[in-house]
């Protein structure tokens, strides 16, 4: 018998390219761990040249409690994806609300941190190089997690509104990564300042 | 498979009014519009800038002239160095990338058409920011105006102590904006390139334009944040009192050129891949040949945008790095040579045994051949850390980056303009006025930056407002600024041609010089979903297919 | 490995391309390439004009006083020799890569008679890329080994305890230079002693800045080296020839920047001592010119200005004591003259418009009077 070619037909071949909301959110985080990058090196470079003031040894207390929270919000936030890539709405809406709470219990720590360190011990920005780079990281960092908290709640608005369901499994995905970036970067930070800088 | 576009029935026969025109293009997404807006904001100011390099060219004509103020010359140069980055290449690069990456591989649309949108207006918004500042920029003390800090703005010549007034504020604000505009497009052409090509178009089988806009975009994304980064720390400096950049303070001037600079070097890649990507699409195309080691083209600039992020202390050779910081730099800045040469190399070979067709993007394309080996070559000698300790902010830096930009990026682009105008216009523009501002620019380019380099060798340094008789550099200086008013003339005649062609051109048609991708493959200029049917190929050369179906590229990929 | 044939479509397999007939040789008129040769021999000319007489051998300096390739020092032409070697190198490239280039588009252009039929398609060859990356990567190994050896020996510290110590601290626009070891503090004018190169009497400098970054540059005598606040440099001259050299500050350090002049003199080692013993007495004071030193000591002088030896000892501006020693005033912006000094005093901002020393509205007889009294100062 005769071997005979098999023809397959063009539009079985599958022609599958990423999706471009994963790959614009990979941009977007490449981007900003750029800018981190930096804010972190200038926190290191400046490590042990301050001219006066508190030290960081003096000052700083390592939030555990808070970075719980906040690495716990990302335990949850995968939680609600799960869950709405399922279908279950309900679950996937307690999820992402208890994240949100995770992260604004993180903010209001760190504003209590803040408070602490400019009456208590008189660490403002002016004050020294550890003050100027330590408020300008952190606070980055606390800006980046008040933009996610910002996006997470208008999904929460959306959600309550019912106008959220399964078929926005992905991209309410994608906005997750961010919220995991912030994340990772926060063990960053907090490694470098409360870790290393001390 | 199709690639012949539909023409949509005329509609009725009254033109609609022009303020419903206007509006039309200024709440545009259509990524040819948007390329079109931005190519046509740069040339406004690639012009302003073009003035004021003239003003600082007649005011260094002779010793002691008095033509501008110190204050007035030291606004010129950091305007033109600002406007000339990030406000003509930038944005005309990233408007080329706009128009074409699209039609390249097929699709109908970059990835995210109002992030588009809003990337132009900010970037165009930004522009008009830093220019307001010659009007706006009194501060406090009546200090300010434009600019007057260089366009590196060296710490701690930029804190409140030394630029009082807003003069320093707006160039951070503008440039502050202006990357968050970038990087917004930087992040489309991303996700355009990887997840909208047409069936059959492999990464390996894109056009080398889309490959290098790739590459130009992810360095980009990488570049323009640490200069975010830094301008952060100035505007927290000038105004929360911060001391990120206070030396009184125990801060750092030399970290700020750092932040700077790595920011600076990869940022004259990202202008420089775009180049190399319009001359490996119009050599080819002038030459009659495929583009010689597609593979290894690839590879190169890949190469190179990775290595580009680790050269960037060149700048700072006189900054008092010790021997293991300079040797280390002057190693990565040698390498990045070699990729380089490469892709010279291997455009020399595409031309090799081809048949040249000598019209104007040709002539653009090849001059660059030659401007930009020397650029090379003269950067080659500033890696040597040692002869950059003379040579560093003299002129003769100068002229190797001025013959890098313009000699290499401004004739490539010239040439993309006159290639590429018949599909955007669809009108041929006139060859021999084509040919009248070559030839102009090319001996203004060659009069002005060639002998630019003397005087850097003879001891004049950078961003002087005058000079001292006696020195030897009065003769130089002469013939640098008579070149500008050759290449003026040259300019003037590219943007005559280009507006009278635009009305009074012959038609185009779709493929006015039987070249090979897919934005030949539809109508000039193409409507706006671009193709009538999602095109489908097989190789990296779908119209050499069409063309020659006896012979397929696909046979030998 | 693939051969160069594997990817080159054989024009025999073809019909549709036929292989290029001879033709005559076309007239230049379609060519662009003569602008090319012109190009080439300019910068074959710009290069040859720039090098040096002979190797080791210092030009005659009759195009510039500023001229890198007219060293006057070890240090300079240490730079010279490095400087000569990459732009050999640099030139063979060229004219290896200008001749091909120049070669392929005069052979290649187009001959009118195929229209329609393309060329052989050749897509790459792996020996020739693997050639033309190999090469490169051994010119850049064999430059970066001679530049790296070259840095070594530049930048190690100094051996020798000769050594002549200057501090030179950067001004907005003026340079202050400090003998810590001979209390001698002086304004804009450099003064070191010539070395013999058998037995080396270097002068070692420490640059400093108190404002902004500024950059010392005297080409005949070294590269530069940048002045940045609070990160001291040094740097090392040792000049083999006395004489005046010239050279201006290289960092752009705001509006005046381009008239922060330096002038080095370069002395035999008694003159230098003279000048240092000079130097170092404080300001002969005569009492016919009081008026002229109450005006500079009421009217907010000697805030800025020191003059040793009297009450004046503001560090903001030069210092005067030996201001008439001095050959240029304004940091080299104008001639040490009565009429320029005059000028200077009634209206820095004339000379140096951006200056830091304010005009302090002095009147006529004021000014002359404050004149007289600098021109006591020797």
């Amino acid at each position: 018998m005769s071997a005979s070619t098999v023809t397959i037909p063009e539009d079985a071949i599958r022609w599958e390219l990423p999706s471009r909301g994963r790959v614009a959110m990979y941009g977007l985080i490449s981007a900003e761990s750029a800018i981190f990058t930096i804010f972190v090196v200038a926190y290191l470079f400046y490590m042990g040249k301050s001219l006066t003031g508190p030290r960081p040894e003096d000052v700083l207390h390592a939030p555990v409690l808070l970075s719980i929270c906040l690495l716990s919000s990302s335990l949850t936030i995968q939680f609600a994806v799960a869950a709405l890539s399922t279908g279950k709405v309900r679950a996937f809406s307690l999820w992402w609300l208890l994240t949100i709470v995770l992260g604004v219990v993180f903010l209001g720590g760190t504003a209590r941190e803040w408070r602490h360190l400019i009456y208590g011990e008189g660490l403002t920005l002016q004050r020294n190089l550890f003050g100027t780079t330590y408020y300008s990281l952190v606070g980055l960092h606390a800006f980046h997690v008040t933009v996610g908290l910002l996006a997470l709640s208008a999904v929460s608005l959306f959600t309550f509104r019912g106008q959220v369901s399964q078929q926005h499994a992905e991209r309410v995905e994608v906005l997750s990564m961010y919220w995991h970036f912030v994340d990772v970067v926060w063990v960053v930070v907090f490694t470098v300042v409360y870790v290393v800088g001390r | 498979m199709s690639t012949e576009s539909m023409t949509l029935p005329m509609s009725d026969a009254a033109p609609r009014p022009l303020v419903e025109r206007l509006h039309e293009w200024v709440t545009t997404v259509d990524h040819k519009r948007l390329g079109i807006l931005y190519i046509l904001y740069a040339l406004v100011f690639l012009m302003v800038s073009g003035v004021e390099a003239t003003i600082m060219r007649i005011q260094l004509i002779r010793p002691n002239n008095h033509f501008v103020s110190p204050q007035v010359f030291n606004r010129m140069f950091t305007m033109h160095g600002t406007t000339m980055i990030f406000f003509v290449a930038m944005t005309v690069l990233l408007g080329f990338a706009n128009y074409l990456v699209p039609l390249m591989i097929g699709a109908r649309d970059m990835a995210y058409p109002r992030l588009n949108a809003f990337s132009f207006w900010i970037t165009a918004f930004a522009g008009l920011l830093l220019y307001f500042s010659f009007i706006g920029g009194d501060g406090l003390y009546g200090a300010g105006n434009a600019p007057d800090v260089g366009w590196f703005a060296y710490a701690p010549l930029t804190s409140l102590t030394f630029s009082r007034g807003h003069s320093t504020d707006f160039w951070i604000v503008s440039l502050l904006l202006s990357g968050f505009g970038s990087v917004g497009t930087a992040i489309n052409i991303i996700a355009t390139v990887l997840c909208m090509r047409c069936r059959g178009m492999t990464l390996g089988k894109m056009p080398l334009f889309a490959w290098l806009n790739l590459t130009m975009a992810g360095l980009l994304i990488l570049a323009v944040s640490p200069l975010t980064a830094a301008q952060v720390m100035l505007l927290i400096d000038r105004y929360l009192g911060g001391h990120f950049f206070d030396t009184q303070a125990g801060g750092s001037a030399v970290i700020w050129m750092h932040f700077f600079w790595i920011f600076g070097h990869p940022e004259v890649y990202v202008l420089v891949i775009p180049a190399f990507a319009f001359a490996s699409e119009i050599i080819p195309v002038f030459s009659r040949k495929a583009i010689f080691g597609y593979p290894v083209m690839v590879a190169a600039t890949v190469c190179i945008g990775f290595i580009s992020m680790s050269v960037w202390a060149h700048h700072m050779f006189t900054v008092g790095m010790g021997p293991a910081g300079n040797t280390f730099f002057v190693l990565s800045t040698m390498a990045i040579a070699v990729p380089t040469g490469i892709k010279i190399f291997n455009w020399l070979a595409t031309i090799w045994g081809g048949e040249i067709h000598f019209e104007t993007p040709m002539l653009f394309c090849l001059a660059f051949l030659f401007q930009f080996l020397i650029a090379g070559l003269t950067g080659v000698m500033l890696s040597v850390a040692p002869f950059d300790w003379q040579l560093s902010a003299s002129y003769f830096v100068v002229a190797h980056f001025h013959y890098v930009i313009v000699g290499g990026i401004l004739f490539t682009l010239f040439g993309a303009f006159y290639y590429w105008f018949p599909k955007m216009s669809g009108r041929m523009y006139n060859e021999k006025l084509g040919k009248v501002h070559f030839w102009l620019f090319l001996i203004g380019f060659h009069l002005t930056f060639d002998f630019m380099h003397i005087p850097g060798m003879l001891g004049m340094p950078r961003r002087i407002y005058t000079y001292e008789p006696g020195r030897g550099w009065d003769i130089w200086n002469l013939i640098v600024t008579v070149g500008v008013f050759f290449q003026a003339a040259g300019v003037l005649v590219f943007a005559g041609n280009l507006l009278w062609s635009c009305f009074r051109g012959r038609l185009a048609g779709n493929d006015p010089w039987n070249a090979w991708t897919l934005e030949w493959s539809t109508a000039s200029p193409p409507p706006a979903y671009n193709f009538a049917v999602l095109p489908e190929v097989k190789s990296r050369r779908p119209l050499w297919d069409l063309k020659h179906p006896e012979d397929p590229d696909w046979h030998y990929e | 490995m693939l051969g160069f044939s594997e990817y080159v479509r054989l024009e025999a397999d073809l019909p549709c391309i036929k292989p290029h007939t001879a033709k005559a040789r076309k007239t230049m008129s379609n060519l662009p390439a003569p602008s090319r040769w012109i190009v080439a021999l300019g910068v074959a000319a710009l290069i040859c004009a720039s090098a040096p007489v002979g190797f080791g051998e210092p030009a005659v300096p009759a195009l510039s006083p500023t001229n890198m390739f007219a060293p006057a020092s070890s240090q300079a032409q240490s730079i010279l020799e490095v400087s000569n070697f990459v732009l050999i190198i640099t030139a063979c490239i060229f004219a290896v890569v200008f001749s091909l280039l120049a070669y392929a588009v005069l052979k290649f252009r187009t001959r009118r008679a195929s229209p329609g039929q393309e060329p052989a398609q050749v897509y790459g060859s792996s020996q020739l890329e693997l050639a033309w990356t190999v090469v490169p990567v051994l010119i850049v190994g064999v430059l970066f080994l001679a530049t790296a050896r070259v840095i070594a020996d530049m930048q190690q510290p100094p051996t020798t305890h000769d050594a002549i110590e200057v501090t030179v601290i950067g001004h907005q626009f003026w340079w202050e230079f400090r003998y810590p070891g001979r209390q001698v503090v002086t304004a804009n004018e450099l003064h070191i002693p010539v070395s013999d190169p058998a037995h080396p009497t270097p002068t070692f400098l420490t640059l400093l800045s108190v404002d902004t970054d500024h950059s010392f540059w005297v080409p005949r005598l070294g590269g530069k080296t940048d002045l940045i606040p609070n990160h001291p440099n040094s740097m090392s001259i040792d000049p083999h020839e006395t004489g005046l050299f010239l050279g201006q500050c290289a960092q752009y350090c705001g509006t005046q920047h381009a008239k922060m002049l330096l002038r080095v003199y370069v002395q035999t080692r008694p003159e230098f001592d003279r000048w240092i013993e000079e130097q170092s007495r404080p300001a002969q004071v005569s009492g016919t010119v009081s008026e002229g030193q109450r005006i500079f000591e009421r009217t907010a002088c000697m805030n800025c200005h020191a003059v040793a030896g009297t009450p004046a000892d503001g560090r903001f501006g030069p210092d005067l004591t030996h201001l008439m020693s001095r050959d240029t005033i304004a940091s080299g912006a104008a001639r040490n003259t009565s009429e320029s000094l005059r000028a200077w005093i009634e209206d820095p901002g004339v000379l140096k418009p951006g200056s830091k020393m304010p005009a302090m509205g002095l009147s006529d007889s004021e000014l002359n009077a404050v004149t007289r009294y600098l021109e006591t100062l020797h």
